[in-house]
């Protein structure tokens, strides 16, 4: 019976409900009568926002609502709308002589931030998020550069990519030496030796001394009589402390047994021509970007 | 639905009258009133019909009432030069232009811990007023308050005092009847209307904005929020006055917790009041409490409750019962104070026979004050130490240093200057601590006396990437302190940030 399990609260009158946590116990107070009418207008309110917004999910679709309200459409639409906005200071971009775009700090400033939105959406998978590279992806914040630094450099290298289909990308072949059979492996130990000696590592000058003149014969053509690389090719400077494939003993060996030819994709049939640029100067703003002859001549 | 079932044997039970009559008893099919079977899930408001009262504390609260009123209505209006460029609005929250001005004070959105001191320093200013007198803010300031007040002001000047109101309500739908509702409501919405729209002054040029409504060419979002606020004003302050103060809010709950038996409080001093009773005009007081039962505190109270059942939840301590009181007392010839600010505590003492007195000073009084002066002074201190400029670094994290062709070692920052000033100005920047560093930044020029030239146009932040190169020979730790400094043209005061450069293993 109702009168054994509720009791009633000598200072308020309400109803003390049955139940009971560590001593405290639940008066049953009633609710206003309006706050009950704001749940009805709640309810109703509901019923009328599912007829005019989208609302249930269907099978393979779903109930679109009256005011045909879209999130998605909503976003495209804004994007649209960005790069509408975006347009006339992408022209100017195109339009822009390369080594100008530094002194305009509007157009720099444009280029540095969509370059930079971009290099994280594209490019960070491979070289990393600040750049920074991996073993066989080149760090882009160094002054170290396989296919030159300068702005229109990068912008070729963006454009086009290195060892793909296309006709214009950067190419080159480094053969491989051991698989190929062109040296044994005692040569290409030797080699290794030597390529050492470039940057003052070599621990066997006999064997340093043999590599160097199957250096002379198989290398210098791209690397250079000095190793120090040579850019048409996509050389590495073979004497520097920054190496893509390892600078270690094992290492060079492998790259030369082997051979190493890494490529990139073509950005330009992917990306727009202003947002290739925005990443060049991006790409060049890291630090080790090169300043062109042209405008070093001018400087001069 | 609305009420519970029960299934106590109801008053139809078959066969009762005829057992009963065998003692010649009747037996009547009558339920009580209050029986659990008929209590009613929901509450139905009962309409509280405020009576007018005067004396003390109504016109203290005419005065916080007025002062409110006028502040919030016209900061908007006060102007505050500050020069070509910048608004002229003393108080002005700028959305679009990121800005918070407060006459001489200029906000930036990084600046906005000040906004949360403000909020502690009100905080704690609330947390001292109610452990001295209980839920002031609530009874004198609180917008709720002050609005139903300025409401129930237009009210009696349309319906009439406390009982032609009632009679209003109970009579029948006439012309004027409705004439009246219909101007009262009107007056109702204006006000709201003018509420709604003094707020959006707040964040924009306030006669501009005034002179556009007017002239039906303001923004959409103007009368939105305008139209937002107004029917808050109107639901809130009109329609549902202490229903929101006993449902909706959650501070009388706070409250609760923040007063102890010595906060000062309205309280019926029922030491002397009771027993209560009508008194007759000549009759001896010999016996019998003051209290003469006339309920005046009960018609004053806003909120509709009785103060002589003792402190409660819905008493939002406007004070309002004291000044009825008071009148009534000093009417019938006795001392007024039968209802006033006072304890329990006191009532107790008073009962046995020893002195009253309030403990104002109490640990938590004293924590309260001392907090508040605490934060008031590092608020004020941070306020006129602050700078119109300021430097930010952020370090390179990825990578954290890069190696160069050469051997040397190099490290990236992202330095981010503020200037706060009004006019474009031109630093210098230079860095301490790395002997034999080269400095150079992205788009900058090298000063002619050291250092990079940073322009930053007036009120603007620029963000610049700096690099510092060190010979492999000077890195002799993994991590060396570094100190950048920008100097403000032709001022000696300099701002330092302090950063590290890391690299290889030496």
């Amino acid at each position: 019976m109702s009168q054994n399990s509720t009791s009633i609260d000598p200072a308020t009158g309400a109803e003390i409900r049955s139940h009971e946590w560590d001593g405290i116990r639940e008066l049953d107070n009633p609710l206003p009568r309006w706050w009950f009418w704001i749940f009805l207008i709640c309810v109703v309110w509901s019923i009328g926002y599912w007829i005019a917004m989208p609302s249930w999910p269907l099978a393979t679709t779903y109930l679109k609502g009256t005011l045909g309200w879209s999130q998605r459409a909503n976003v495209a639409a804004d994007i649209a709308a960005l790069q509408e906005s975006r347009r006339p200071i992408e022209q100017e971009l195109m339009a822009a002589n390369l080594d100008d775009i530094e002194n305009d700090p509007d157009l720099f400033s444009f280029a540095l931030a969509s370059g930079r939105s971009a290099f994280k959406d594209n490019c960070a998978p491979c070289h990393g998020a600040g750049a920074q590279g991996a073993i066989g992806y080149p760090n882009l914040n160094d002054d170290d550069w396989l296919w030159g630094g300068t702005l229109a450099d990068i912008e070729q290298t963006i454009q086009h990519g290195i060892r793909n289909a296309s006709m214009d990308s950067r190419f080159s072949e480094m053969p491989a030496y051991l698989t190929l059979g062109t040296l044994d492996r005692a040569q290409v130990s030797d080699v290794t030796e030597y390529v050492l000696s470039l940057s003052g590592r070599a621990e066997d000058a006999q064997a340093a001394e043999r590599g160097s003149s199957t250096f002379a014969e198989q290398c210098v053509t791209c690397h250079g009589e000095d190793g120090k690389g040579m850019r048409d090719q996509g050389a590495p400077n073979l004497t520097d402390s920054i190496w893509l494939y390892g600078g270690d003993r094992d290492s060079i060996f492998e790259t030369i047994a082997k051979a190493r030819n890494s490529s990139m994709p073509i950005w330009g049939e992917r990306l727009p021509a202003p947002t290739v640029r925005a990443l060049a100067v991006y790409v060049h703003s890291l630090g080790g970007g090169e300043k062109s002859t042209m405008n070093m001549e001018g400087a001069q | 639905m609305d009420s519970r079932s029960a299934t106590v044997a109801g008053p139809g039970d078959p066969g009762r009258a005829d057992i009963l009559a065998s003692h010649g008893i009747e037996a009547s099919d009558v339920e009580a009133v209050n029986a659990a079977s008929r209590r009613s899930f929901y509450k139905k408001r009962e309409k509280i019909y405020p009576k007018r009262v005067a004396g003390r504390f109504r016109l203290a609260k005419w005065v916080v009432m007025a002062v409110t009123l006028i502040v919030y209505y016209g900061t908007p209006w006060l102007r505050w030069d500050r020069g070509m460029g910048a608004p002229d609005q003393a108080v002005l929250i700028d959305f679009p232009g990121r800005r918070f001005y407060f006459f001489f004070i200029e906000l930036w959105p990084q600046e906005v811990y000040y906004i949360t001191g403000l909020l502690i320093l009100a905080a704690l200013s609330l947390f001292l007023i109610t452990a001295l007198a209980g839920r002031v803010w609530c009874g004198y300031t609180c917008p709720q308050t002050v609005w139903t007040d300025l409401f129930l002001v237009i009210e009696r000047a349309i319906e009439g005092d406390r009982n032609s109101r009632i009679k209003l309500d109970r009579a029948q739908l006439s012309v004027s009847k409705f004439g009246k509702k219909i101007f009262k409501h009107s007056v109702f919405l204006l006000v709201a209307l003018l509420t709604g729209g003094a707020w959006i002054f707040y964040f924009a040029d306030a006669p501009s904005l005034a002179k556009q409504l007017v002239e039906f060419t303001a923004p959409m979002e103007a009368y939105i929020f305008m139209g937002v606020f107004a029917a808050f004003t109107y639901g809130l302050g009109a329609i549902a006055r202490e229903q929101w103060c006993i449902y909706g809010c959650p501070w009388p709950r706070i409250q609760a917790a923040l007063t102890d038996e010595d906060a000062m409080a309205i309280t019926y001093r029922f030491d002397r009041g009771e027993p209560r009773g009508a008194h007759k005009k000549g009759e001896s007081w010999d016996g019998r409490g003051d209290c003469v039962d006339c309920r005046q505190c009960v018609a004053a109270c806003p909120m509709g409750v009785d103060i002589r059942e003792g402190l409660q939840l819905e008493c939002i301590q406007c004070a309002l019962c004291i000044d009825a009181c008071d009148a009534v007392m000093t009417k019938v010839g006795r001392p007024s104070g039968l209802i006033a600010y006072d304890t329990d505590v006191n009532i107790a003492r008073r009962q046995r026979g020893e002195k009253t007195s309030f403990r104002l000073i109490r640990p938590r009084t004293i924590i309260y004050a001392v907090l508040l002066a605490v934060v008031g002074a590092v608020m004020l201190t941070a306020l006129i130490k602050r700078e119109d400029l300021d430097l930010s670094v952020l370090r390179d994290r990825n990578p954290t240093y890069t190696l160069l062709s050469s051997g040397e070692v190099r490290n990236g920052y992202t330095v981010k200057l503020l200037n706060k000033a009004r006019l474009g100005r031109s630093f210098i920047l230079t860095i301490d601590g790395l002997d034999g560093a080269e400095l150079t930044g992205v788009g900058l020029r090298d000063d002619a006396d050291g250092g990079l030239r940073v322009p930053v146009d007036g009120d603007e932040l620029r963000s610049v990437r700096i690099f510092i190169t060190l010979p492999r020979m000077a890195v002799t730790s993994e991590s060396l302190p570094v100190r950048f400094v920008i100097h403000p043209d032709a001022e000696d005061d300099a701002v330092a940030v302090d950063s590290v450069f890391l690299g290889p293993k030496p």
